[in-house]
């Protein structure tokens, strides 16, 4: 085998993912009204961002065989709080995009203590973090309102040099910034191996518990990212439990659409992103087929299945049903 | 280190007085080891007695409740696997270590990568792969390779040349050998002869006897938690160390051979099977009371056969009979219905046998529970008769059968898999290598139990990659060699020399070219 095939052999999932995207957004382009334009792009990119963000948050969690069902929860209270201080001089909204962020990471921080060092199953941790986060939300913004730095969230929501969107520059400095280091560090390799399989990796003498203590606080971090994003998209903020509650699931539907294992140690925060972008587009699909809104939702939980069956399409070709289970 | 350093006899580690405790149960009481430079140092035991539990503290991974440990005249205590590997002790683990999604590159360097700039240098660590894999004599393996692409055999080999990335002085290998094929185990050992002249202190656990006479300098036995007796190897005989190691007497390992009977029609017939480009018209016949064994180098097709014929794999082709009647068997659910009842002792009885958390009582009943039960309701006192006599008549040891089956030790786990099956009384037996890993006491048990079950007319199929047993267990052995049967022995022609002969497929070929 070359040295291509093993990459290819790597990156299967984050490939997979790839290929639904770009498989789903053809299908949408070739029947949008307008096709492709600058227009067309930009809006879908800044709908597939917010969830790309909470999908990369929920795929460093999934790596570790963990998830987290908070971080559409910490993506509505950041956005709350950046309602609150991302305003004023540049100063101040620098130190309240650093705050926002902060939060986020604490919110992440806490996820990982309690299930680190409480030793409680992440999905129940995360749901009574989830309600927590939530009630803050819910103090700081009772009714929708606030503000924000609009000439930073306009930089950040528009286009640069005309063409490309903003908001996929933000998305690929993230990557660049927090994934690449996070997968070509020792801790990143230990939260792979944590998730893939524990005992071996305590054996090994890896860092287990730093490594998830790292994964569940930049899911944080990465949910705070956007949260500040949807700030900088709606100029307010807002409580909204049906927003933070979407999220969630569909961070989980995009991991898995990106070819993360649910069951760790496999697939990668790329992929995620895919993902998103994959699971963001079976909504627009129905917009561009001119679908009654009473059916879209049964139509999109059935383009959903449809994405999530290419991507199991290798089992097809199994040939010993003890592959199945792998 | 060098050999004319440790040539002195001071020890380089000793363990004085440890003792471990697991609840109520000791798994060790002042137990004692000294090891030294420049030797291979075999541990022999029974499963139980306390070896797996004496290494694990050596290698960091259990504390001792008592005792101390001195490396080099300077006591130590390792809190963890990274603190023993950093003092120079470093081990290859019977239960894998290795991370199955991580290449095999990541695996051999993840308790110390080589960094750059705070991050991962993957030339580095590709480099130090490359150097480690060559050190255990596997540079076949590609570091790139993921670890759960790999077969059981190379993982092995990723295991150990892992363990020799550290650098280690002294080297634990537990059960290093057992899923390796003949050509492998002669490279470990030329690796480990290279290392002890290198001036490294070698423990070696194995259950293979020929393998410790081959490769040891000295041997230590353990039992019930104690070492018992400590000797040069080659001055006891087999059934001397046998002794030691069980406490008892042993007569005959394998139990006698009954006359042959051929009349009657075989159960099981299979004609020009096959399957993908792993299996070629396999032909063969099973009668009721025959022992048949799968012989060969490990991989060479006997698991996808038994899988095939348990209706695991898809797209076989050829034909399958049970009592003469051709039948299709389209799933393990079918396989082990009524009319065809078969059963299957998978080989890692981790993930395919058993189910860990679950209790003993469960996982007895699995297989059989619609027997058990009438209308979907299982009948509590029908099971508990049936888990009793069954407990009884493999001689399965548990604290208690409500205790979650991964808490036994490996004999006794490998007793509940096939006692599972034996709750349905099946007429077809299939057996995967079913005694790897597991101590000759309960090799015994199993044998007799083997022959039990044959003289209550089951045919058994039974695939083993030890040579003894298939010469001292079957009245029939087919040689599988790259998916097809190449040779096949009976009676007095099953020896251990015509099954190396036939595996490696020499004869055959002389045969053929005559």
């Amino acid at each position: 085998m070359s040295e291509w095939r093993y990459w290819l052999n790597e990156q299967r999932g984050t490939l997979m993912g790839l290929a639904i995207f770009l498989l789903m957004f053809s299908v949408y382009i070739a029947n949008h009204p307008a096709g492709l334009t600058v227009n067309v792009v930009e809006t879908a990119a800044n709908k597939g961002v917010l969830l790309a963000f909470i999908a990369m948050a929920q795929a460093l969690v999934v790596i570790t065989a963990g998830i987290d069902l908070s971080v559409g929860m910490i993506f509505v209270l950041t956005n709350c709080i950046a309602s609150w201080i991302v305003v004023g001089t540049p100063m101040q909204t620098a130190l309240g995009v650093a705050g926002v962020l902060l939060a986020g990471a604490a919110c992440g921080a806490i996820n990982g203590l309690l299930v680190i060092y409480g030793r409680l199953q992440p999905i129940v941790v995360t749901i009574a973090t989830g309600a927590i986060y939530f009630g803050v939300a819910l103090l700081l913004r009772p009714f929708p309102g606030g503000s924000v730095n609009e000439d930073l969230a306009d930089a950040l929501t528009g286009r640069l040099f005309g063409t490309i969107p903003t908001s996929l520059v933000a998305l690929l400095v993230v990557v660049l910034l927090v994934w690449l280091p996070f997968r070509g560090s020792e801790i990143g390799r230990a939260a792979y191996a944590a998730g893939s399989s524990e005992t071996a990796a305590f054996m090994s003498g890896v860092p287990i518990r730093r490594a998830r203590f790292a994964a569940y606080t930049l899911a944080g971090l990465l949910a705070g990212i956007g949260g500040l994003f949807l700030t900088f998209f709606t100029y307010t903020g807002e409580a909204a439990f049906a927003s933070g509650s979407g999220y969630t699931l569909w961070s989980i539907a995009a991991v898995v659409l990106g070819g993360v294992s649910l069951y760790g140690g496999r697939g990668s925060a790329v992929g995620a992103i895919f993902g998103a972008f994959a699971a963001r587009t079976t909504g627009d699909m129905l917009f561009v087929f001119d679908v009654d809104p009473l059916w879209q939702p049964l139509l999109q939980g059935m383009v959903l299945l449809v994405a999530v069956s290419i991507g199991a399409i290798g089992l097809l070709r199994v040939r010993s049903r003890l592959d199945w289970f792998q | 280190m060098t050999a004319t350093q440790s040539q002195g006899g001071t020890p380089l580690f000793r363990m004085e007085g440890i003792c471990k405790r697991y609840g109520g149960v000791r798994a060790l009481e002042d137990a004692s080891l000294a090891v030294e430079g420049g030797r291979i140092h075999a541990i022999l035991g029974e499963n139980g007695a306390g070896k797996s539990t004496l290494i694990k503290i050596m290698a960091g991974a259990v504390v001792p409740d008592e005792g101390r440990m001195l490396l080099e005249d300077r006591q130590v205590a390792f809190r963890s696997p990274a603190q023993a590997a950093r003092a120079g002790i470093a081990c290859v683990f019977q239960e894998l270590s290795l991370i199955p999604d991580l290449s095999v590159a990541d695996n051999i360097s993840i308790s110390n990568p080589p960094r750059r700039f705070g991050l991962i240098d993957r030339t580095a660590q590709r480099r130090l792969a490359e150097e480690a894999l060559a050190r255990a004599g596997a540079e076949d393996i590609h570091p790139r390779t993921l670890v759960r692409d790999l077969p059981l055999s190379r993982r092995q080999m990723v295991e150990i040349a892992k363990a020799l990335a550290w650098k280690p002085r002294i080297l634990i290998l537990d059960e290093a050998t057992s899923a390796l094929t003949a050509g492998d185990v002669a490279k470990v050992f030329a690796v480990l002869r290279r290392l002890r002249a290198e001036g490294l202190a070698l423990l070696y656990i194995s259950h293979r006897m020929h393998e410790i006479t081959e490769i040891a300098d000295e041997c230590t036995v353990f039992r019930n938690g104690r070492n018992v007796a400590s000797y040069a190897a080659g001055t006891r005989s087999g059934s001397e160390v046998v002794e030691m190691m069980i406490g008892r007497e042993v007569s005959g390992v394998f139990p006698p051979k009954p006359q042959r009977h051929r009349e009657s029609p075989p159960v099981l017939a299979c004609d020009r099977f096959g399957w993908s480009d792993r299996l070629h018209d396999i032909t063969l016949k099973v009668r009721p009371g025959e022992i048949v064994g799968l012989g060969g180098l490990d991989g060479q097709g006997q698991r996808e056969l038994l899988l095939g014929l348990f209706g695991v794999l898809r797209g076989t082709t050829g034909n399958v009979s049970i009592d003469g009647v051709a039948t299709s068997i389209a799933s393990p659910g079918t396989a082990r219905a009524g009319r065809i009842g078969m059963a299957l002792i998978p080989e890692d009885r981790k993930t395919e046998g058993l189910m860990q958390p679950m209790t003993v009582r469960e996982n007895l009943s699995f297989a059989a529970l619609d027997q058990l039960s009438a209308r979907g309701v299982i009948d509590r006192d029908k099971e508990e008769r049936a888990i009793d006599e069954l407990v009884r008549l493999l001689a399965i040891k548990a604290a208690s059968l409500d205790i979650p089956v991964g808490s036994l030790s490996g004999g006794n786990q490998q007793k509940v898999v096939i006692a599972k099956w034996l709750m349905r009384r099946p007429r077809i037996i299939l057996l995967n290598d079913p005694t790897r890993g597991i101590d000759v006491g309960t090799k015994q048990e199993m044998y007799q139990l083997l022959r039990r079950l044959a003289d209550a007319d089951a045919a058994i199929l039974f695939y083993s990659t030890d040579y003894d047993e298939l010469v001292g267990c079957c009245d029939r052995v087919l040689v599988l060699y790259d998916g097809r049967i190449v040779r096949e022995l009976e009676g007095a022609g099953i020896t251990e020399r015509a099954l190396v002969a036939s595996a490696l497929h020499v004869d055959a070929q002389a045969e053929a070219a005559a």
